[in-house]
């Protein structure tokens, strides 16, 4: 709407994120939208890709779980963890995009098949406790999406294919979860149990036998208790097996998080104007600054716009009071109404970013709008890229 | 706002009754974002209503619970977390798979110490992150005990469990236990277990709520949810439709804002006469209204589409409208009368 005058989503004095100057920068080659759940994270990365992409990057995008007419529109028909080009975007300026959708289990399956032979691969991916780590382990999702940005990168670098990786993240519940991921997966599989149950098949290792045998007896005596002896023997299996191919998981985790911090490799927290979101933001705005990963800014999406803050809601329902007593206009003063709850709305969502602001006053934001349906195809991407970037 | 449930169904307003009379085991999933704990609270204040007893659980350590209803993060323990108007009061209690499965080897085997020594080694952490199936009996489990817990006496210690359960995208998986440990445990007491806690999910005492927005992607994944639990023979209960927006223009003013044809003369006429302070020009205002109705009949009108979908599944369906000054307690409230009003309970 142009025209009359709109309240600003953004406190005033609230630094603004250039999103062009960010996605334009040659410096910046990876792009990582961290958020909690629900909040538009995979919109905002598929957005960011196209109008990239568009200004002359050669852009691949990385979803976790798009929405399927999302999905289709970008012709990720096949969960396939491999980057296809998408059709209908704007190669003039010499950039292109290619989108994947990510498949945590496939992932996982080829890195031990990378590590090892047919036979022994097939071994390990048969077993239920590979499986279980593999599908529904908390944390594998998020560490693939690592393992899997850590793949692209190589393959940019090796055949310069791509110069912008653009990375969603998976729906957790805390934007935390992306980064606590490696540590938690790392130290399970490289934990005391998984040394001492794979100690018999590799001999005592580094710990003493004595303690091994008595840690030993114990757990295998309680396991067994609990999960009877055949699983306990599957267990072995599985972590002598694992042991064997990996190695020190540990140290394979912390390199992939490591790529985190390369020097050209950008954060963007993505929440939208609820109290939970932005407390997440803030958390993850915190965590990075710990790290030492740099943070691009904050997007804020689904902001509900208002104009004419003017007419406040206590005059315009004042307004509509007016007309319904009369018992004329009904039409008016139904949109007075819904008038009245707009800038309602828009006030609340304001006073939230501008909590977060004040929490972090040195952190970009950019403010999408709500929008009246849902993005599903390239041109509600390209509308939502314009809106975050016509902000500057 | 009526539910689009069978209208023969009867009508409790006040009483007890509603759509649910056998259910003492409400499950709460829903995408994320949808707002799936504050109908969880919601629910179990509208249970508790009259004078009942009702716990609401979470089990994926978030603390959201606590944060709903400002109180510190809650430990392992039953703590009153808010009173229902008319009497009736929900306790509240985060379950900590890690704290259930000490819990569970200290009542059926005696192994406090044993289990402080297990947890050391990491062998609690590894059979309720990993050993597939277990961590989902031990949460479910609990929930089951609470459920039983007094039954026998003849004085069930809840009228109610409500469960904030993992989203719609994991519900199926999650609640199917005894398959999920299948692969792990054909005998022993993990099956004994889960089929225990099985026989309660699978029965008439049960029931899984999904709470939805009225927009494409969380009512396809209320959709595919339904049909999941569908085939795992688990017993689907209502669809909570969350932040509705609702119709705040009479069907004709909506069909003329999504037609383009609203009368700009008209509207000017109703804001000249509707007394507004003088310094706002009522063209400016008319063109303003005009722009935000079309929005929000372009809004109206997916959720109508969506909602023919949600229609077709012929589970009750409960509708809860957007709260605009955000949820507090005073919003669970209300969310729990119209709950109510709905027939929910």
């Amino acid at each position: 709407m142009s025209g009359p005058q709109m309240l600003s989503p953004l406190p005033d004095g609230t630094p603004v994120l250039d999103i062009d100057a960010l996605i334009d920068d040659p410096e910046v080659r990876v792009i990582v939208c961290c958020g909690s759940g629900g909040v538009g994270k995979t919109t905002t990365a598929a957005s960011l890709g196209i109008r990239a992409a568009e200004r002359g990057r050669r852009v691949c995008v990385m979803t976790i779980d798009p929405a399927r007419r999302l999905a289709q529109s970008m012709g990720l028909t096949e969960l396939d963890n491999t980057p296809r080009a998408v059709n209908d975007v704007d190669t003039s300026n010499g950039g292109s995009l290619d989108a994947m959708m990510l498949d945590m289990k496939r992932t996982f399956d080829e890195i031990v098949e990378a590590q090892s032979d047919p036979e022994r691969a097939q071994q390990i991916l048969d077993n239920p406790f590979y499986q279980a780590l593999s599908s529904s382990f908390a944390g594998t999702q998020e560490y693939m999406a690592m393992e899997k940005l850590g793949q692209l990168r190589a393959a940019a670098e090796a055949t310069d294919t791509w110069n912008l990786i653009i990375v969603d993240t998976p729906p957790s519940r805390s934007a935390l979860d992306f980064l606590d991921a490696p540590k938690r997966l790392g130290s399970f599989l490289d934990g005391r149990l998984m040394k001492l149950l794979s100690a018999p098949a590799r001999g005592a290792g580094k710990f003493g036998a004595k303690v091994m045998n008595a840690g030993m007896s114990m757990v295998t005596g309680t396991l067994t208790k609990l999960i009877g002896a055949q699983v306990l023997k599957d267990l072995q299996t599985f972590v002598a097996s694992f042991d064997a191919l990996f190695g020190g998981f540990r140290q394979r985790a912390e390199a992939t998080y490591a790529q985190l911090q390369a020097p050209d490799t950008r954060f963007l927290v993505v929440a939208a104007p609820e109290r939970d979101a932005l407390r997440e933001a803030s958390y993850f705005v915190e965590r990075l600054a710990g790290e030492n990963m740099p943070l691009a800014g904050l997007i804020l999406n689904r902001v509900q716009e208002v104009a004419l803050p003017q007419l406040t809601t206590e005059a315009a329902v004042a307004a509509a009071d007016h007309l319904d007593e009369a018992h004329e206009h009904e039409l008016t003063a139904g949109m007075l109404r819904l008038h009245a709850d707009r800038v309602l709305n828009g006030q609340r969502q304001r006073r939230l970013a501008q909590r977060f602001s004040a929490a972090h006053p040195h952190v970009p934001v950019a403010a999408a709008p709500a929008l009246a349906g849902d993005v599903h195809d390239l041109d509600g991407l390209r509308e939502v890229a314009a809106a975050l970037a016509a902000q500057h | 706002m009526s539910p689009s449930s069978p209208a023969s169904r009867p009508r409790s307003g006040a009483t007890r009754g509603g759509d649910w009379p056998r259910v003492r085991l409400h499950v709460v999933s829903g995408k994320g974002g949808t707002g799936k704990t504050t109908v969880a609270a919601a629910f179990a204040l509208a249970l508790a209503s009259g004078g009942r007893r009702v716990l609401l659980m979470e089990v994926e350590g978030r603390q959201g619970i606590a944060q709903l209803f400002d109180t510190p993060p809650l430990p392992y323990e039953e703590r009153l977390v808010a009173v229902a108007p008319d009497g009736g009061e929900v306790f509240a209690l985060a379950v900590d798979p890690e704290a259930a499965l000490l819990e569970y080897l200290e009542m059926f085997y005696n192994m406090r110490r044993a289990g402080s020594a297990l947890r050391k080694l990491g062998a609690i952490d590894f059979a309720t992150t990993i050993a597939p199936g277990v961590r989902d009996v031990l949460l479910t489990g609990k929930a089951i005990e609470a459920v039983k817990r007094g039954e026998r006496a003849g004085k069930p210690a809840y009228d109610a469990i409500v469960m904030d359960a993992p989203p719609t995208g994991r519900i199926a998986r999650f609640l199917n236990v005894s398959s999920e440990v299948a692969g792990l445990a054909k005998v022993g007491p993990i099956k004994s277990q889960s089929d225990s806690v099985m026989a309660v999910i699978r029965s008439p005492r049960t029931a899984v709520h999904l709470v939805t927005l009225l927009e494409e992607m969380p009512v396809q994944e209320t959709l595919d949810g339904i049909q999941e639990l569908h085939a795992s023979r688990l017993p689907v209960g209502a669809v909570i439709v969350n932040m509705m927006r609702g119709p705040r223009l009479s069907p004709d003013g909506i069909a003329a804002a999504l037609n383009g044809t609203l009368d700009f003369d008209e509207v000017k006429a109703g804001v000249e006469a509707a007394g507004l302070p003088r310094r706002l020009n009522p063209t400016t205002v008319s063109k303003v209204l005009m722009a935000e109705a079309t929005e929000h009949a372009q809004r109206i009108e997916l959720e109508r589409v969506e909602r023919a979908r949600l229609d077709a599944t012929d589970q009750p369906i409960y509708e809860m409208p957007e709260m605009s000054g955000g949820i507090d307690l005073g919003a669970l409230y209300a969310m729990s009368r119209m709950l109510r009003e709905q027939g929910a309970v």
